[in-house]
């Protein structure tokens, strides 16, 4: 039996932050302005990629514990959508930063390490393609997976704070933050992210439902045993 | 003669120095950032939210769709 729940709980969270995050009121800010509404749109991108890494990363564990090909399959396809929201998250950042920063690609630190970040992910993309067999791939693309998380959270979380960052809040120690998120922007930030977290793992789900058809073949000669996942 | 009288009086009082103390607060009340209160104001700004929603319905009804093509696909391969 597929639970739909959490679905429509996705639709209204998001119904709530993309009206809510246009007509709430917001800090006034200079250089700013309207655009630090951008935070329920850009940043919620970003969160929502790092959620579906954290899933691809479980899953691939999960994959090199049991030798189950349905784990490789949703490793995948969490990475693919995560990719997806990354890269709106890239170009949605360089709009954002050309009428804000006065430019769209500034080399900040926290722009480059994202970039990297990306760049490392999609780099599991052509790592599976270069491999033809379907166990040494899955294998391969498993262990890649735990290196690429491992490299993100320095990437993303420790390297812009180490120098002088754009990005508000990066650059010295959080402790001692003074540009930290005003606190009447945070709810209806975090339900943005709930709801594009979600969101993303709606889309996950049918990339993988259809993985699963597609593979079918190679599936059956794996180890069959294990079948709660087509349940969904 | 009576308003120049006056004024002086409230110029010798506390008048001035509150008024003084209030300078900076009133200079900057003038110096806010612009936001878009026009767009909030004439309900134009509405009109942007009802596009933005019509996309996102589009898309949840998109993926609704795809999600009743992938369950018809399933049934057919389980037979």
């Amino acid at each position: 039996m597929r639970k739909s729940w959490w679905k429509i709980l996705c639709v209204l969270l998001l119904s709530f932050a993309l009206t809510g995050g246009l007509l709430l009121p917001v800090p006034e800010k200079f250089i700013l302005h309207e655009t630090i509404r951008n935070i329920f749109f850009h940043v919620p991108m970003w969160f929502g990629m790092i959620i579906l890494f954290t899933v691809s990363l479980v899953y691939a564990i999960k994959y090199l514990r049991s030798n189950n090909l349905r784990y490789d399959i949703v490793s995948l396809q969490f990475i693919n959508v995560g990719l997806l929201y990354g890269s709106l998250g890239l170009v949605t950042g360089m709009e954002w930063g050309q009428f804000t920063w006065g430019a769209a690609w500034s080399n900040d630190p926290k722009q480059l390490a994202s970039a990297i970040c990306m760049l490392i992910y999609f780099a599991v993309l052509a790592l599976r393609g270069s491999v033809p067999d379907f166990d040494k791939r899955a294998k391969i693309a498993a262990v890649y997976n735990v290196f690429a998380y491992a490299l993100m959270i320095p990437l993303l979380f420790i390297l812009p704070r180490l120098t002088d960052s754009l990005h508000p809040g990066n650059g010295g120690n959080p402790g001692f933050n003074t540009k930290d998120m005003a606190p009447e922007l945070r709810p209806t930030f975090y339900i943005a992210v709930t709801g594009w977290a979600l969101l993303g793992t709606w889309i996950a789900t049918l990339l993988i439902r259809l993985d699963l058809i597609n593979k079918r073949n190679i599936l059956h000669e794996n180890i069959t045993e294990n079948s709660s996942l087509s349940q969904g | 003669m009576k308003i120049l009288q006056k004024t002086a009086a409230f110029l010798k009082g506390k008048g001035l120095l509150t008024l003084l103390l209030l300078m900076p607060l009133l200079v900057h009340a003038q110096e806010r950032p612009e936001m878009a209160d026009a767009l909030r104001s004439n309900g134009k700004i509405y009109v942007v939210v009802l596009v933005i929603c019509t996309i996102f319905a589009g898309i949840i009804l998109f993926l609704i769709y795809l999600e009743r093509k992938i369950k018809k696909l399933e049934q057919n391969h389980n037979n």
